[in-house]
């Protein structure tokens, strides 16, 4: 899931824009229901990839919301506004139910968008999927070849098939996007990963640098990107973008590490965005269950979505502008980046209302810089497997 | 499986939004809005009514005749704004052409 969601507004002939309708740039009072809501049904997942965007601590199968309390949500969702939801997890398919709630997500008027590590699928699934209603499929691919992919994954075999299930959704006349996560083991086989989704006629691929907060720090020294394989990433994505231009939209995410300017994660925090974990936590970012001492409402509590949404502490909390504080409460760019990712400034600074480091107005920037730099040029290859046990360190010899 | 991928408008196509593209009146923000893999588009008010009559039995011609009737305005330029919004359209990946029918 690409944290680029899109413009504060929705123009006309919006090219990216699963935003929300804001009616003026300020600070408004009131935030219009997202146009989107990622919907975490389970964190369960055949794969161990070791910059899972999961929160470290994982919901166990026992604290999932049941069918009906899920189907309960996409009706609601529709109800308030929602017009998209993206099935995620963990791995979604690994619900049973999943071809239910996406009959029932499409009966209520929602665009169904599945995002999957394709492993737990067969043809047949997949084409019950299409016919219950659904819209587009993303598969994530960890590399180009079953060696490197295999190894990302933690899971054998699995690059060969979803390559197959990518030509099955192709058959079965879904649109496809192919999701590449990208680091530093991995980086040389961009041009591969561009050809790859002109071969299996994606539509769309998200080139999308691992952001490092979760799983993804942890495994930080093992996944940094140098600066130089990061200039040449973007130079090899202008190009294809210019090349493939009418054939294949290329989405580009990169760390923000090497970043002067903080992302606008989110599109700024509870502006745009949110996503509804396993337990059925409303949340203002799927990392946002990382930062202590926020009290996430659920849709299990006696509140409704919109209302959660709306007057919620933890989404009220980092909104706007009012929390601020220095560089952030004076700078000019305020408003633009809204300071960049309260997870990942509570993870490096111990306080969610610091200035992102990622900037380079934070006191911290340079240290954290300097630090990524020289994991980047070390020689820490071994991963840290995501599991529901905290975690397992790579054995040697791979695996 | 639809018609071929990118497409070229004429007068004589018969397009149509493929399954995964809707045309949808939404409620809450009283637009209407195209919804696409990952996207929201916000067509005006002309394009809803160009997509609306594109049914992929209408060709083109047909739709700008009947707005060419609708709006006493000269056909030959409704045409070619037809052909450049749908043709926008069709290179983002949107639209797709009704094949000939079989039975």
């Amino acid at each position: 899931m690409s944290d680029v969601l899109g413009n504060p507004t929705l123009p006309p002939d919006a090219s990216d824009s699963l935003a929300v309708l804001e009616k003026s740039r300020s600070t408004a009072e009131t935030f219009g229901i997202p146009l989107a809501v990622l919907l975490e049904i389970t964190h369960r997942c055949p794969l161990q990839c070791p910059y899972c965007s999961n929160p470290v601590e994982l919901d166990r199968s026992g604290k999932e919301l049941t069918t009906e309390e899920w189907k309960k949500v996409l009706s609601e969702l529709a109800e308030i506004g929602v017009l998209q939801v993206h099935f995620s997890g963990g791995e979604p398919t690994a619900r049973k139910d999943l071809v239910e709630l996406v009959k029932h997500a499409s009966d209520v008027g929602l665009y169904t968008n599945l995002i999957t590590s394709a492993v737990l699928l067969t043809r047949e699934r997949l084409s019950e999927l299409a016919d219950a209603g659904l819209c587009h499929v993303q598969i994530s691919f960890q590399g180009v070849e079953e060696g490197l992919a295999d190894r990302v994954g933690g899971y054998r075999g699995g690059h060969r098939k979803k390559l197959e299930v990518a030509k099955w959704t192709r058959e079965l006349d879904l649109p496809l996007t192919v999701n590449a996560v990208m680091h530093r083991q991995n980086l040389h086989q961009l041009p591969e990963i561009i050809q790859m989704s002109v071969d299996l006629d994606a539509d769309r691929l998200e080139v999308a640098n691992v952001q490092y907060y979760g799983w993804a720090l942890k495994n930080r020294a093992a996944l940094m990107p140098t600066v130089a394989q990061l200039d040449e990433c973007t130079r090899i994505v202008e190009e294809a973008r210019e090349r493939l231009k009418g054939r294949l939209t290329i989405d580009y995410v990169v760390p923000d590490y090497y970043a002067l300017r903080p992302k606008k994660c989110m599109g700024g925090w509870g502006r745009q965005f949110f996503n509804i974990s396993p337990a059925g936590k409303v949340l203002p970012c799927h990392a946002a269950e990382s930062i202590t001492g926020l009290d996430f409402e659920s849709v299990r509590s006696n509140h409704s979505i919109a209302w959660i949404w709306q007057n919620s502490d933890a989404f009220n909390r980092y909104r706007g502008t009012g929390w601020m504080k220095e560089p952030c409460k004076t700078c000019e760019f305020r408003e633009i980046d809204f300071g960049g990712c309260r997870c990942q400034a509570f993870a490096l600074t111990g306080d969610a209302a610091n200035t992102d480091p990622a900037c380079a107005l934070s006191p911290l920037h340079e240290t954290i810089f300097k630090q990524a730099e020289r994991e980047a040029e070390g020689d820490t290859n071994r991963f840290i497997y995501r599991n529901f046990a905290g975690g397992t360190l790579e054995s040697e010899n791979g695996a | 499986m639809a018609g071929p991928r990118h497409i070229s408008v004429s007068e004589a196509s018969r397009p149509v939004l493929p399954r995964h593209a809707k045309l949808k009146y939404d409620e809450t923000r009283k637009v209407w809005v195209i919804l696409a893999p990952e996207r929201v588009l916000a067509p005006d008010e002309i394009a809803v009514e160009v997509l609306q009559l594109c049914d992929g039995e209408r060709n083109v011609g047909d739709v700008s005749d009947q707005l060419a009737a609708k709006y006493a305005a000269p056909r030959e330029a409704i045409l070619a704004d037809v052909i450049v919004m749908l043709q926008d359209l069709a290179d983002k990946g949107f639209l797709t052409e009704a094949r000939e029918k079989t039975s």
